[in-house]
């Protein structure tokens, strides 16, 4: 077995520069053959939500993309035709912060589906919000009408039991998707 | 392969397991298993990592001078550990989203450095290998075991297959952080028992 290498500058210096080289370079090889796959996953994920949010479309919901608030609107058409929108959305007043939705509405503002994308809830509490069992009773229903707020805050939506937090970040989220998505419409009205 | 080179292979799944015997790696052990599937492929990146870093270093060791091997071993580490957390951005977000910040933790998991400090660097590659695998089997048995402990109790399912009926009540406590020590410290206890029982 040959001798290990004494500990001299050189030797270290030139020891440490060999391996950073070989491994940077390994990096590198890996890096360039999963940057296309991982931005396809993530583009996967994105048209996945919106798909489970929406009635069936047959546009590239992302290509049309809008921006603003912090939202992010998909326009959902079929055969050019706008069905409504699919909005990216979410709150702060989580129990543990930041929670994203993708909530799927129709032209006359009646929702859809909804699907929690990001969250940190409580496990076994809070994130019973992401079961139908909580999601259900918005489907169909219009925020104009219908009050997004809990029942405790003289609102008409059912909480989790002892996650009353969580359904209330919920809502907050939701509202601000429905205030998004007024925006918008009006924008389009005024436009000529 | 002989007797003598399996040894090195199975020390790390019983007598010197390193969650149940040496306790080492006890953040991603508690903080990642609270699902099955979570466990499985968190052994699953950490033995990868674990076999390759200890086949590199036992490759290496005569090239690296003493004085740097901790800054040299740490280098070999984050590269696997990059190379995992990419691969698995890419092929499969959604397990990689359920660990989140503990796959690039791996870089500063106490098993891997620990292995190649007291093995890899003085032994040849084969056998370096060997214990790396077994090393890397042994912490995902443990963490699985662990995961699906916690998984029945608290949720009521196995690897997402509900054992319960839907409204049924589970242990709550054990998916929250507090359910990892206790089981944690049950799962060492019944180990430990069986491993004198068994005189391993």
């Amino acid at each position: 077995m040959a001798k290990k290498l004494a500990s001299t500058l050189p030797n270290m210096i030139l020891s440490l520069t060999f391996i950073a080289m070989v491994m940077s370079a390994a990096l590198t090889f890996v890096y360039l053959k999963t940057r296309g796959p991982i931005e396809e996953a993530a583009k996967n994920k994105e048209v996945n939500a919106i798909k489970q949010v929406s009635p069936v479309f047959d546009n590239d919901p992302t290509v049309e993309a809008r921006t603003f608030d912090g939202l992010t609107l998909y326009p959902v058409k079929s055969q050019n035709e706008s069905l409504g929108y699919a909005v990216k959305t979410y709150t702060e007043k989580g129990f543990a912060g930041h929670i994203e939705l993708m909530a799927g509405f129709r032209n006359d503002g009646s929702i859809v589906n909804i699907t929690v994308l990001d969250h940190k809830e409580t496990p076994g509490l809070g994130t019973k919000m992401t079961e139908s069992k909580f999601i259900n009773q918005f489907i169909g229903k219009n925020p104009g009408s219908f009050m997004l707020k809990v029942k405790k805050d003289g609102g008409q939506v059912d909480a989790i039991t002892a996650a009353t937090i969580s359904s209330r970040a919920f809502c907050d989220a939701l509202q601000r998707a429905y205030e998004g998505l007024n925006k918008v419409n009006d924008s389009l009205k005024v436009q000529p | 392969m002989n007797m003598g080179n399996l040894k090195f292979f199975t020390n790390g799944l019983i007598k010197e397991n390193p969650t149940f015997v040496f306790v080492l790696g006890a953040c991603p052990t508690l903080a990642v298993t609270t699902a099955a599937i979570n466990g499985l492929g968190m052994g699953a990146a950490t033995t990868f990592v674990l076999v390759f870093s200890n086949l590199i270093i036992a490759l290496l060791k005569n090239y690296i001078p003493d004085k740097v091997r901790i800054a040299a071993f740490i280098v070999v580490i984050a590269t696997f550990v990059t190379i995992v957390d990419l691969v698995m951005k890419a092929y499969t977000p959604d397990l990689y989203k359920a660990l989140g910040i503990f796959i690039p933790l791996i870089v500063v998991n106490c098993i891997i450095l620990g292995r190649a400090e007291a093995f890899a660097q003085r032994n040849k590659v084969w056998p370096a290998v060997l214990d790396g695998l077994g090393m890397g089997l042994g912490f995902t048995l443990a963490i699985t075991l662990l995961a699906s402990v916690r998984e029945i109790l608290g949720n009521g399912t196995i690897f997402n297959y509900p054992l319960v009926g839907e409204n049924a009540s589970t242990i709550l406590v054990f998916i929250l952080p507090p359910g990892a020590f206790v089981t944690y410290g049950l799962l060492i206890a019944v180990f430990n028992r069986l491993k004198l029982k068994l005189n391993i």
